[in-house]
């Protein structure tokens, strides 16, 4: 029991540590990021300066990728373990994921009209980015359907762990199926295929929305764990005005962790 | 104004490249000042919810 009252409060002290820091460094390295990729980096001999989208295309889909395994094993260790700040980490980090997948889409587009010749393709690698995009919609609306909070958490954190199929599949969907989707040119076998002069924004960039996304996280966390606080500190306040005024403030909050 | 110009032309894809940041920024500048509110005002609710009741925090 106080194992469990610890470990939110510990996370309270050292995320308000480290809120301004990682909203600083992630402000410095974007504004690099920005600068590299719009001014520094060269025009491509093939795609000419359009290739500047690629350079938040490719990190907003790893991070629409990675925050939604992210959410995944956050809801496993919620449902396995009931770990209190799990369920609160996966239900932070969604619409954030949410965020990334509709850059991602929506910069894919932008760069594919005049590349492609068209907005969208049903190819298989937007369709399977397309589902991700609609499983994090559909977990944020799940959680939030349930009157009672803890079966509408249990009921997202299933759909979180049977989603991750889509994973691998949004991965290899370039390799398995003959698409109009290039194939990967950095996280392949053999090394990245793109020129130093362009990988090198790209992983800035793919930092600056990694640094961005732990801010992120750590404030909505924040914002989670105070409101719970607080509603338990108004159904103590209730009890307090109702009936006889006994344990301090402290002891009323035990059970908004729990 | 002739570089500048030509800079912002972005090579004939200006309508696609200067977008594609503009929806990024919206998007992830519009979640992170959301957040941040959303954060403030929780904070400054649970101090004064604190204030009368419990003065250690």
């Amino acid at each position: 029991m106080l194992s469990h009252l610890a470990n939110p409060a510990r996370f309270m002290r050292i995320s308000g540590i480290a809120l301004p820091w990682l909203g600083g460094i992630s402000l410095v390295v974007l504004a690099l990021g920005l600068v590299w990729s719009l001014i520094l980096a060269p025009p491509d001999y093939q795609q000419g300066e359009s290739v500047r989208i690629m350079f938040i295309h490719v990190p907003a889909a790893w991070m629409a990728l990675s925050v939604y395994l992210f959410v995944a094993v956050a809801s496993a260790i919620a449902l396995i373990w009931r770990h209190p700040l799990a369920e609160i980490a996966a239900q932070s980090a969604a619409p954030i994921g949410a965020g990334f997948t509709f850059v991602c889409l929506a910069t894919g587009s932008l760069w594919g009209r005049p590349m492609w010749g068209t907005w969208w393709v049903w190819d298989a690698r937007l369709t399977s980015v397309l589902v991700l995009f609609f499983l994090y919609l559909g977990y944020i609306a799940l959680v939030n359907a349930f009157d009672d909070a803890s079966r509408g958490g249990r009921a997202g954190s299933l759909l979180a762990l049977v989603g991750i199929v889509n994973l691998p599949i949004i991965k290899f969907s370039v390799d398995w199926w003959n698409t109009l989707h290039q194939p990967a040119s950095v996280f392949r076998f053999g090394g990245p295929t793109i020129d130093l002069s362009m990988l090198v924004p790209l992983l800035v960039m793919a930092l600056g929305f990694t640094l961005l996304f732990g801010w992120l996280l750590l404030l909505r966390m924040r914002t989670a764990l105070n409101e719970r606080r607080l509603r338990a500190l108004r159904i103590y306040g209730q009890a307090a005005t109702a009936g006889a005024a006994g344990e301090p403030a402290s002891a009323a909050a035990r059970p908004a962790w729990r | 104004m002739g570089a500048l110009a030509t800079y912002f032309a972005m090579g004939g894809y200006a309508g696609f490249v200067w977008p594609a940041y503009g929806i990024a920024a919206a998007v992830l500048g519009g979640l992170a000042l959301h957040s941040w509110r959303h954060y403030r005002a929780s904070r400054d609710a649970l101090a004064a919810a604190q204030r009368p009741r419990d003065s250690r925090e």
